[in-house]
């Protein structure tokens, strides 16, 4: 009953808190075109993380809709969401990759648990997946004999295992030398288009993400405080966003935590 | 007066907090339980287990049972024999070892080696986020990393038990016969007389089977519910070994009043 819509998956109206005092996400509305590479930009703790886990169903809005594939992801049974993450990939921020496995099983992993198929078959898969990545020469090595770039990319290939509708990004270049992370990056955007699926990626980085993308959302406060192309973000006039991506120290996000009046701590005597 | 209410409300929230935690235990054993089937469908994930946490936990048991049985046979023979009664030393062995030794120390061991293991294992798979990412991947963590740990467990604690009593009544034979110069058909006679299949053996296996239950539903909770962080993998290892140690303990003593009251 799934139709064809233009978006994958959108976000409607959607608030969500992890406890009851405080809302991470508040009416925050977001569409993610089919075959688009998708930013979503923000402080830390802003909730970004928060968003994907909404878009795999691993938590449900307390208020507004999250939909996949024309589907209600809040309305699945657990066996129609497990169907339906076999279309997600994830990739976490620090690659996941089981410690007990070989890079060659990590990338069989899903492969092995959800499809009935040969070993020559399998073997063919995660080799062409592995390769897809750079690494199919690293097949046999275990998971701690890699670098911190290599894993990130093997726990790509993992992620493409399956060939996913849409694939999430956790912050995919956090702790990566510059190399690496501009092979991550035109990895990320040669696979999405390669395979035709739709990419959401978490990010901090300006500079490599806007040299990628084809859509940013800048999330703050719970709700979207500015989006668009790369090309509209870096002509931008909104205040917030300027301060973000040319990374100025102070602006709308105040360098200062509040605090009493600097003259009041230093000569005051206690704090009230 | 204020201290009072203060001190019963203290109690009551850390009665609760209790009564909540033993609920959560509670649900993830009906979860556990639920998963079984795939276990053994899938018997390669559990024989994986019963090697790490059987054979792996061997050498410790066989060691530890062959000094426990010649120190049980020194002792024994010590006090027996001032009552002339040192002929029954491989009666005292075996029923010592079957009703109570042999199942509570390899239990403990087994808590030791093999507890704490999967506790770390599962705590350290949930820091580095490879259970959420089996999730994400439409694998479910409780039937492929909690359940074949725990079936594993369970098949291999009765067999440790038993090769520690083995291995125990084999030591106090070292001493007792070649040592102390007892004679092997008095050794070996009287004990086979004096155990009984029903109520030495049968309740030896039920014993172990209900600290095994205990034991693993303790490491692979504790695991699962560990802190994702460093600290956390570590205070949920040494919680294992603590918690299944005085559960083992206690059941002990109430499976004991149940079996040998009177018998
Ligand atoms: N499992 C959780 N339970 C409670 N609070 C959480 C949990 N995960 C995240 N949070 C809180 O929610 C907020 C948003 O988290 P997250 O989405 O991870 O932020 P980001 O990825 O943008 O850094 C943070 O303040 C964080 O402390
Ligand atoms: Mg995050």
């Amino acid at each position: 009953m799934s139709e064809i819509t233009s978006d994958i998956a959108n976000l409607t109206d959607v608030s969500f808190g992890y406890d009851e005092s405080r809302l991470i996400l508040d009416g925050i509305s977001m569409s993610f075109p089919r075959g688009k590479v998708i930013a979503i930009m923000g402080g830390s703790g802003c909730g970004k993380t928060t968003i994907l886990r909404l878009l795999a169903g691993q938590v449900t809005p307390r208020l507004g809709e999250v939909d996949f594939n024309g589907r209600s992801v809040a309305r699945l049974s657990k066996k129609e969401l497990y169907a339906m993450r076999r279309q997600i990939g994830f990739l976490f921020q620090f690659g996941a990759l089981f410690s007990d496995l070989s890079v060659f099983e990590n990338v069989a992993f899903p492969i092995r648990e959800h499809l009935n198929l040969p070993e020559e078959m399998i073997r063919d898969l995660v080799l062409m997946k592995l390769n897809a990545v750079g690494l199919r020469g690293a097949a046999s090595l275990f998971t701690n004999e890699l670098s911190g770039g290599m894993a990130r990319r093997v726990a790509l290939a993992r992620a493409i295992a399956l060939d996913p509708l849409l694939m999430l990004y956790d912050e995919p270049f956090t702790g990566l030398d510059p190399i690496s992370l501009g092979v991550v990056g035109q990895l990320i955007r040669q696979l999405n288009d390669a395979l035709g699926t739709t990419s959401v990626l978490v990010t901090h980085d300006v500079v490599e993400s806007l040299k990628i993308v084809d859509y940013v959302y800048f999330i703050g406060k719970g709700c979207v405080l500015a989006s668009g192309t790369p090309e509209e973000i870096s002509h931008t006039t909104d205040p917030f966003v300027k301060q973000f991506i040319h990374g100025e120290p102070d602006g709308p996000v105040p360098l200062h935590m509040k605090a009493p009046e600097l003259s009041a701590d230093f000569f005051g005597g206690a704090h009230a | 007066m204020k201290m009072l209410i203060e001190g019963l409300r203290g109690l009551g929230r850390e009665t609760q907090a209790i009564l909540t935690r033993l609920g959560f235990i509670a649900r993830f054993f009906v979860a556990l339980i639920r998963r079984t089937p795939e276990s053994f469908v899938r018997a390669s994930l559990t024989l994986r287990e019963i090697y790490f946490s059987g054979v792996l936990s061997l050498a410790i048991i066989l060691v530890s049972g062959l000094f426990i049985g010649m120190v049980l046979a020194l002792q024994g023979y010590d006090i027996l024999s001032t009552y002339g009664a040192g002929d029954s030393l491989g009666v005292l062995v075996a029923l010592s070892l079957l009703r109570e030794l042999g199942p509570v120390v390899a239990a403990l061991l087994f808590a030791g080696r093999a507890g704490s293991a999967i506790t770390a294992e599962i705590g350290l798979m949930k820091a580095t986020e490879q259970l959420d990412a089996m999730d994400m991947m439409a694998v479910d963590p409780i039937s492929r990393v909690a359940a074949p740990r725990f079936w594993g467990g369970m098949i291999s604690m009765p067999l440790l038990a038993a090769m520690f009593s083995a291995a125990a009544i084999l030591g106090a034979y070292a001493i007792a016969v070649p040592l102390i110069g007892m004679d092997s058909g008095a050794f070996w006679g009287n004990m086979q007389a004096a155990v009984d299949v029903r109520v030495d053996i049968l309740n030896s296996i039920v014993k172990s089977l209900v600290f095994g239950t205990l034991v693993l539903l303790i490491a692979v909770f504790e695991g699962y519910d560990a802190k994702p962080t460093a600290e956390g993998v570590s205070s949920a290892t040494t919680k294992t070994v603590v918690y299944s140690s005085l559960a083992i303990l206690a059941a002990d003593f109430i499976l004991t009043i149940f079996m040998f009251r009177g018998v």
